[in-house]
């Protein structure tokens, strides 16, 4: 209903994550084709053909990412799996690691072909328990068929992959926090320039790519840029897989079409919001990315050009509804303590503005807010933008901007009424 | 922890050569998995097996928010409080425990029974509000259900 499928493509069994049904779904022919017929560099120049795009929040183009690594250099080349899923609303990778695993450790081969990789690695948040069990036992599978080692399907590519768990931290989840992780010290994302392609983990030329993302290199390499293209829109190639909670009545991963309509996906596909109320909010591509109303969002189609263009993004594709009579107050509350708690330290106006941004909230919550906490609230976060390493600054503070312009008058409500005007309410109940 | 060294042999013979400094989350992990916490004697041991200053280590302990310094209850109950659990009732839940537990969050019951924390996004957005015990998922919980959890765990 929600256009072609790529990625959910056969129905969720017992089995189905297993290495036989994986086979018997026709995996790891694509592997087979790119190490028989295909040279690295083929393999890269498809992927730059196919036009996809960076599935973890950014939509940055992989090709590119990945033709910025020299084969020839004479260094060794790191891969990275970036499955430290943790951006609040963000579950669908969770998805892929639980039902599809073997699809992205074939994907995860052929990008090391086209890389020059001997050593991958899978950084999987820490408390993620069945992601982990189910990944590492389709890696046992893996090595025993051959997939992975030496002399893998009897040619000269060999790779090893290593899975490595993360230990509790948000700012992990970004890609240069995530080396710095994996060389085994506290998660500090690392200024660039140096990109990580030319100087990533232990120095080295590193990619580091979402597991959605790379679970789309498989079915690139096996049907073809041009199979890719004819799916989503000419800018958004492809297909995005969306986790929707919050005031929904069918929340869970979809998958869907690039292009596919904004407000039919919440009314059919999702069924509407709980309870039958009016919308109020949605945070479309995990709490980092900027509010829209449902003004916004009527017109709009579900791809990275559109929601851009509409002053928020896919991000992540965890998507949060939030239905009407929600205070959203305390909402912003709940995601500031977020933030503060994950900042990770190491630049001031995110270490001390998320801070800042979090105390002077408990005290509009508390009822002793005053008038020009607004507008404080709104240079603190503007402060943080291009002044820190890493992007979770920014997007703090974009995220925070956009719910205190949106929905102004609550927050002016809550300071002058010393009380929210709707009664601090997260949830709402599932009847109208 | 020196027992646990043959383990870490094994581990380290996955990795590339000159990785041992990325051994530290890996071996700390192994060793809270047994210990349930990590001791000042794990850090000797761990400064000493892979040879990285006591810096990186005590660093890395303070910054990732699973490591622990001490040891906790027996049952860890875990409640995610971020945005899309709390939409659907994980502050409720939150009170309730720490009313009927009689402790804060971050606090253990004297009797060692139970430690109660809140955590971030544990990614069970679709299925919230999500209560983790010990490694297991308990997901669209709610107070009844809990409450009957609860009594089974010794």
């Amino acid at each position: 209903m929600t256009g072609t499928k790529l990625l959910m493509t056969f129905p969720v069994t017992a089995t189905s994550h297993s290495l036989a049904d994986y086979r018997a779904r026709g995996g790891y022919r694509a592997l087979e084709k790119a190490l028989a017929q295909m040279k690295p560099q083929d393999v890269t120049h498809e992927v730059i053909a196919s036009g996809l795009q960076g599935r973890g929040g950014a939509a940055f183009p992989v090709g590119r990412k990945w033709a910025t690594v020299k084969l020839d250099d004479g260094q060794p080349h790191y891969l990275c799996c970036n499955a430290d899923e943790g951006e609040p609303g963000t579950f669908k990778d969770r998805w892929i690691l639980e039902h599809a695993p073997h699809l992205l450790l074939e994907s995860m081969q052929i990008a090391a072909y086209a890389i020059g990789v001997r050593h991958s690695f899978v950084y999987i948040r820490g408390e993620f328990d069945l992601p982990y069990r189910r990944l590492a036992g389709a890696i046992e599978e893996a090595y025993q068929a051959g997939y992975f080692g030496e002399r893998i399907l009897g040619t000269d590519f060999a790779c090893d992959v290593i899975v490595y768990r993360g230990a509790g931290s948000y700012v992990c989840g970004e890609a240069s926090g995530l080396i710095t992780s994996i060389e085994g010290k506290k998660g500090y994302p690392r200024n660039r320039p140096p990109r990580l392609s030319v100087r990533g983990l232990y120095q080295r030329p590193t990619v580091v790519n979402n597991v959605e993302t790379l679970a789309n290199i498989a079915g690139i390499i096996a049907h073809g840029a041009d199979a890719f293209r004819k799916v989503g829109t000419k800018t958004s190639p492809g297909t995005r897989l969306i986790s929707i909670s919050g005031h929904i009545n069918r929340p869970g991963v979809y998958e869907i079409e690039l292009g596919y309509p904004f407000a039919r996906f919440l009314r059919e596909d999702c069924g509407g919001i709980l309870g039958g109320r009016p919308l109020k909010a949605i945070i479309p591509g995990g709490v980092s990315t900027k509010v829209l109303t449902p003004a916004d969002i009527e017109p709009l189609a579900l791809d990275h050009a559109a929601l851009e263009a509409a002053g928020s993004s896919l991000g992540s594709g965890g998507m949060i509804v939030i239905a009407e009579g929600t205070c959203m107050v305390h909402l912003l509350q709940v995601m500031l303590r977020f933030y503060h708690h994950e900042s990770c330290g190491q630049c001031t106006p995110c270490r001390d503005g998320m801070g800042w941004l979090h105390r002077i909230i408990d005290r509009i919550v508390a009822g002793e807010g005053v008038p020009e906490d607004i507008e404080r609230m709104q240079a603190i976060s503007r402060a943080n933008d291009g002044t820190t390493i890493c992007g979770m600054g920014d997007a703090a503070g974009y995220a925070t901007v956009a719910i205190l312009d949106k929905f102004r008058d609550e927050f002016a409500y809550a300071i002058a009424h010393k009380r929210s005007r709707f009664d601090g309410r997260l949830e709402v109940s599932g009847h109208a | 922890m020196k027992h646990l060294i043959p383990q870490f042999e094994a581990m380290k013979t996955r990795f590339p050569a000159g990785f041992e400094s990325s051994l530290v989350l890996p071996c700390l992990r192994r060793i809270q998995e047994e210990r349930g916490y990590i001791a000042d004697s794990d850090i000797d041991g761990l400064v000493e097996y892979l040879g990285v200053p006591r810096i990186q280590i005590e660093e890395v302990l303070s910054f990732y928010t699973q490591f622990r310094r001490k040891p906790i209850g027996r049952w860890h109950l875990q409640v995610c409080h971020n945005v899309s659990c709390s939409m659907r009732g994980a502050e409720p839940i939150l009170d309730h425990l720490a009313r009927k537990l009689g402790v804060a969050p971050g606090q253990t019951t004297p009797d060692g029974r139970f430690t109660l924390s809140t955590v971030e996004c544990l990614g069970s957005c679709g299925t919230a509000p999500v209560v983790v015990v010990n490694d297991t998922n308990h997901e669209n919980t709610s107070i009844a259900e809990l409450d009957v959890l609860l009594e089974g765990l010794a």
